[in-house]
């Protein structure tokens, strides 16, 4: 089976609240916080590997090839990847302030119609443009089924049909894709059972985790050996019109007031009920 | 002049109250604008469901007997087909599951721009410009799209549920559009959650639980009494989510639900960024935690530090007192 991943680099995530903006409105200044694999990304990719290994053993028996779109630091995020797992990476130079999810999406699709994969899959957003629609433009784009929000994937025929859980609001629900196919992914992908290949037993169960695998030294030595393809959206052919122009950005207000701290139960409640008159 | 269509939600046959925000969203597009809005009902019994939106100043209803469970690929190509016929500009959906799944499709049959999760739109001089949070809510952003149609998904809580504003609209059926990804994707169930509380997004209380919790036991006899004097519904932070104390659907923040009730009751959750998201546009927030360092103090109005065990259950009475009194 052979699965595309897009990785996106992302202001450090656990520090969002000290993202800045420019004075005159016209950027959102990230300089000082640490670059990041995105976390959906990052779950993808430990689906990808979950979907393409015996578990159990730890035999590959796939192909994993992680696409990034961005600066030529964005190849570091190919090799944390690479180092996980993955195959191989493809870079694609780009200007991250220009991608909006078209772009992104038909970058994606020039990729997809060459390298042929069984499933691409991606995390459900990014967690700095928080769009979230790269995956369906991409689908719509390709013509194949997808899912979105999956919290469940599981394929028996080695990648040829895929039967997917999404987690919705009211519930969850459960869809059979024929592939090849997108899918998108949430935290709950990384549940200890939530990936099922045919092949790692289904008795085993992953250990359970808020992030994807950490890279073992073995691997890290062995990723500096994998392939790293260059590229760039001009050299693909990528139309790089942004369909979304943005104006201006701006820090949200403040929440007003200051923290009190309250003794007991009494003494909230009653503020509860005189100051804040929400009881 | 822009004119918009409103995708409604459906649920057991039902439109889905969410539908209510996409609803408003477009009346403020359409007075601003001089334009009309629709309402397509696309799904099972969609012409039953229809019902449910008369009355709320639409143009037409447009009913679309699509049968089985949601899927994208069963009705997306007829909300493009609808739009693209009708001339509409703007395509509308609330920000739910189902709006974050189908808008990106439609807007890729149509060539328009998606604006994603928005919580304001405002018009200037018939241009439509999109307000929009980043960065886990850190950074707002104000988009406008290049494409002559724009595909939107709003925020539930920044548009408060439209009000019948009376009359009738009349209901036009249409047929479903052909999509060849249909053909490749099946519905196969829908586990659905059934709870006698109200639901997250639309309740004026939450109170939420987190690790701290330790135990699904914990999240019934600590937290769900305090949530049931308070007629509230039950949140939980990713951690607890993640140790299986309860269902995916209660989880709040950037996965997951935004919420925005009047008052949120944070037990035992330290306040990650990524659930911070999720409900730091609620009126009053209540945290209960041991740690008095916790970052949900920088969004907490008062912070009860104390050992969760004892605290809810005191609460829980206190509560109970003044409403056996009132």
């Amino acid at each position: 089976m052979k699965v595309l991943v897009s990785f996106k680099r992302v202001a450090d995530p656990d520090n969002a609240n000290k993202v800045k903006v420019a004075p005159d409105g016209s950027r959102v200044l990230a300089e000082g916080l640490e670059a990041k694999p995105n976390p959906f990304d990052d779950y993808a990719i430990e689906a990808a590997l979950r979907l393409t290994e015996n578990g159990k053993s730890g035999e590959r028996l796939g192909e994993i090839v992680v696409v990034s779109i961005g600066p030529k630091e964005a190849a570091q995020t190919i090799r944390q990847a690479l180092a996980m797992g993955a195959e191989r990476g493809i870079l694609v130079l780009a200007d991250d302030e220009q991608l909006d999810a078209w772009v992104v999406a038909r970058t994606l699709r020039v990729l997809v119609e060459r390298e042929r994969p069984d499933l691409v899959l991606l995390g459900k957003a990014t967690v700095d443009g928080e769009s979230g629609a790269v995956g369906g433009i991409l689908a719509e784009m390709l013509g194949w089924p997808m899912s979105t929000l999956t919290c469940r994937i599981e394929t028996r025929d080695g990648g040829k049909t895929f039967t997917v859980a999404r987690e919705l609001d009211t519930g969850v629900a459960t869809l059979h894709l024929e592939g090849p196919a997108v899918v998108t992914v949430s935290d709950r992908i990384l549940a200890p059972t939530a990936v099922r290949n045919g092949v790692t037993p289904d008795d085993f169960a992953y250990p359970q985790s808020d992030t994807g695998r950490y890279a073992s030294l073995k691997g890290i030595m062995a990723a500096k050996k994998k392939p790293i393809e260059e590229t760039s959206l001009q050299a693909l052919g990528v139309d790089a019109t942004p369909t979304c122009r943005y104006e201006r950005f701006a820090l949200p207000p403040a929440r007003s007031g200051q923290v009190r701290f309250v003794e007991s139960a009494a003494e909230l409640v009653q503020r509860l009920r005189t100051e804040a008159k929400v009881l | 002049m822009t004119d918009v269509l409103v995708v409604a939600e459906l649920l057991d046959g039902k439109v889905r109250k969410t539908t209510m925000s996409a609803i408003a969203f477009a009346r403020v597009v359409a007075e601003a604008t001089g334009g009309a809005y629709d309402v397509l009902i696309a799904g099972d019994d969609a012409t039953a469901a229809a019902a449910d939106v008369d009355g709320y100043g639409a143009r037409t209803r447009l009913a679309c007997q699509v049968p089985g469970g949601y899927v994208c690929e069963k009705i997306a190509a007829t909300v493009a087909r609808v739009a693209r016929e009708r001339g509409h500009g703007v395509v509308v959906a609330t920000a739910s599951a189902f709006g974050k799944d189908l808008i990106p499709r439609v807007a890729a049959k149509l060539g328009a721009a998606v604006a994603s999760d928005v919580l304001a739109v405002e018009a200037d001089g018939g241009r439509l410009r999109y307000r929009r949070a980043m960065f886990a809510g850190n950074v707002f952003a104000w988009c406008v799209p290049t494409t002559p149609v724009h595909a939107v998904s709003v925020r539930q809580t920044e548009f408060e549920a439209a009000a019948p504003s009376g009359g009738t609209s009349p209901l036009h059926t249409v047929e479903p559009e052909p999509d060849p990804a249909a053909a490749r994707v099946r519905f196969v169930s829908l586990e659905a959650a059934r709870r006698e509380r109200p639901e997250l997004t639309e309740a004026d209380i939450v109170v939420s639980g987190g690790r701290s919790l330790k135990s699904a036991e914990a999240f019934r006899t600590v937290l769900e009494p305090l949530a049931d004097v308070l007629g509230a519904a039950v949140g939980a932070s990713r951690a607890a989510v993640d140790a299986g104390y309860v269902p995916n659907d209660l989880q709040v923040g950037q996965t997951g639900k935004v919420v925005a009730p009047k008052l949120y009751v944070a037990v035992g959750i330290s306040g990650a960024i990524q659930h911070l998201a999720g409900m730091k546009g609620s009126k009053t927030i209540v945290a209960i935690n041991k740690d008095r360092e916790a970052p949900i103090a920088q969004v907490a109005d008062y912070f009860w530090v104390a050992d969760l065990f004892t605290a809810v259950p005191q609460l829980t009475e206190e509560i109970r007192k003044i409403r056996s009194q009132s």
